[in-house]
């Protein structure tokens, strides 16, 4: 699997045509100036060598370096991973905490106005162009109403705490500084609530589905039977068991959030990985955008583990070694 | 009299399958929401089709210019306001929509062209062959799409055929995923089984008894994707990628409404608006296929 994500950024990177070389060197450069910078990262060598090499320098932890900036593309990732991953995981929150009640919320109260108005925001959700209501929500809460910051990590203001974690929030927090970590909760209010949108939308949608199909089943009808409450009977068993498509769904949709990042990250200025892969791309900077690609890949097959190890603790018909894996 | 008991039966036969097709409107049109994404698919359809003769101002779509009247705000005149140079946002949007059809299309026919037969192959066939699909597969899915396509576009240079074409080669695993899954599925029905019994081809049993029953899951994606597609390949135009201006394309024009906010509002929030209602349409529809025609399975 990670073998099969290497060859693909390396085939997209090495032979998709275009000449890197070329746009290192600059629209001046003469040809041997071209030769000189094609020689210097081994881009006139056969495919063959190119992928060891690369391979090679991938075991080392050496992703390359920015043909723009010069910098090691690894340095460049290790500083906006962080805000990535915070921006994705706030949202992910966000989407399960809201998404879930609601589904339930919407299951037991089929037909309802609830349930109505639960579905609109769920067709919505996924329909919605997430950089055009980050747009739009800037201009309204942002500009007009004047609440929360345009965009940005952290105002000019503000001092940004000694890292520790490299996640602003925590590190702001654990070194005690209140006004920074408000000013830096107050920036990632917007982009947290435009990337939780979508996730919300499709967790809703398929608890809602499953929690009505989990209320038929003969074993709620005995719980109510025998006297439980209903908050407990919904939240207790039915909730439990209508809980492993939603987690699928809950993986699905981190994967789409990292995704999704590179739009909000690019209308709300967010120093993320997404923002950075944005400005390579635009300049047909190979080297950070497969750094990018291959880092969301992994984080993507982490999920996706992590997502099969709670099948087991949801439901242990299914702890067995095979399904964990 | 032979041909009178044919004749019957065929009327017979005829008489069943309307029914069958009545009962199926019956169905769709009882559900408010696919009536919705129908009405709204017709629509855009519509304006697809006689757009040219319905923009009051034919020419913006062009690159026209016409500083004398820039960033005027929603009028009799422009209803949708005017952009930087004077062009009719109306008009823009309007003939945006042959463009985001165009975009869909392409992208989702590619898709399913790739990924069908490999999909088929790596269900019905399997072997080693079907093994390597399957596994070029899931490194795909393992990426999202739009990062994926990001990277194709950063190595192919901007503009909107490199988009389409980057998209539509990030596309296809989902197709392969769905009619693997299917074929394997319908490879234990006992008509296959008994079709192989009397010796039935490969390629005929693939063609007359597989490839049928993988149809309704396909539209249904089909019709979902469309709408992805366009969102997806707005997105590319938002970011820079995708199509460039003058080309009336509504991420595109998004991307460049930006730089007016917040006093020329209507610049951005039309094309915006354009984007959110189509794609609501073909999800809709999508939804309402998908009870109507495959009732079994959930995405």
């Amino acid at each position: 699997m990670l073998f099969g994500l290497l060859c693909l950024t390396f085939a997209i990177s090495h032979v998709v045509p275009g000449d890197p070389a070329r746009l290192a060197a600059g629209p001046d450069a003469n040809q041997s100036m071209v030769d000189t910078i094609r020689a210097k990262y081994g881009l006139d060598r056969p495919l063959g060598v190119q992928f060891v090499r690369y391979l090679r320098g991938l075991a080392a932890g050496d992703l390359g370096e920015s043909l723009r900036s010069r910098n090691a593309v690894r340095d460049d990732l290790a500083r906006y991973f962080p805000n990535t991953f915070e921006l994705v995981t706030l949202a992910l929150l966000l989407a399960v905490a809201v998404g879930i009640p609601l589904g339930m919320l919407s299951a037991v109260y089929k037909d309802t106005w609830i349930d109505h108005w639960a579905r609109v925001v769920s067709v919505s959700g996924v329909a919605l162009p997430a950089f055009w209501l980050g747009l739009m929500l800037q201009l309204l809460v942002a500009l007009y109403l004047g609440w929360l910051p345009l965009g940005g990590r952290l105002g000019l203001t503000a001092t940004p705490p000694a890292p520790i974690t490299h996640l602003l929030l925590v590190d702001a927090l654990l070194r005690g500084q209140w006004a920074t970590f408000a000013d830096a909760a107050r920036h990632a209010v917007l982009p947290v609530v435009t990337l939780c949108f979508p996730a919300l939308a499709s967790i809703m949608r398929v608890n809602r589905a499953e929690m009505l199909e989990t209320l038929q089943q003969d074993y709620i009808k005995t719980a109510r039977a025998q006297g439980f409450s209903g908050p407990r009977v919904v939240t207790r068993y039915a909730l439990r068991n209508a809980m492993i498509p939603t987690l699928t769904m809950i993986g699905l949709r981190y994967g789409w959030m990292l995704g999704g990042t590179i739009l909000v990250e690019t209308v709300f200025d967010w120093p993320g990985i997404g923002l950075y892969a944005v400005n390579a791309a635009v300049s047909s900077d190979f080297q950070p955008i497969m750094g990018v690609t291959l880092l969301i890949g992994l984080n993507v097959m982490l999920v996706n583990l992590l997502v099969d190890l709670a099948y087991g603790w949801l439901d242990p018909r299914i702890r067995r070694p095979s399904s964990v894996t | 009299m032979t041909a009178r008991v044919l004749s019957l039966a065929w009327l017979e036969e005829r008489e069943g399958r309307r029914r069958e097709i009545r009962r199926y409107v019956r169905l769709f049109a009882r559900s408010a929401s696919s009536m919705a994404g129908l009405a709204i698919v017709v629509l855009f359809l519509i304006v697809v089709a006689i757009g040219p003769w319905i923009a009051p101002y034919p020419e913006d779509a062009r690159g026209a210019v016409h500083l004398e009247r820039k960033l005027q705000p929603p009028s009799a005149a422009h209803w949708f306001g005017t952009d930087e140079v004077g062009t009719d946002v109306y008009t823009r949007v309007i003939l945006g929509a042959r463009v985001s059809l165009q975009i869909g299309l392409v992208i989702t026919v590619i898709a399913a062209l790739i990924g069908v037969p490999l999909g088929i192959v790596a269900g019905y066939f399997g072997g080693a062959l079907g093994e390597l699909i399957m596994r070029v597969t899931d490194v795909f899915l393992s990426v999202p799409a739009l990062i994926l396509a990001l990277a194709v576009v950063g190595a192919l240079g901007p503009g909107i055929v490199n988009a389409m074409l980057a998209l539509a080669l990030v596309w296809w695993p989902g197709y392969v995923r769905l009619v693997q899954g299917k074929t394997l599925a319908l490879k234990q029905e006992t008509y296959v089984e008994a079709a192989r019994a009397v010796g039935t081809g490969r390629l005929r049993i693939v063609f007359v008894h597989i490839l049928p029953n993988c149809v309704s899951p396909i539209v249904v994606k089909a019709s979902m994707d469309m709408g992805m597609a366009i969102l997806a390949a707005a997105s590319l135009g938002f970011i820079g990628l995708g199509a460039q201006p003058p080309y009336p394309e509504w991420g595109a024009m998004i991307s460049h409404g930006r730089n007016y906010l917040p006093t020329w509002w209507w610049y951005s929030a039309f094309p915006g608006l354009a984007i959110y209602l189509t794609v609501l349409g073909f999800n809709l529809l999508g939804d309402g296929l998908r009870d109507l025609l495959d009732p079994k399975s959930l995405s």
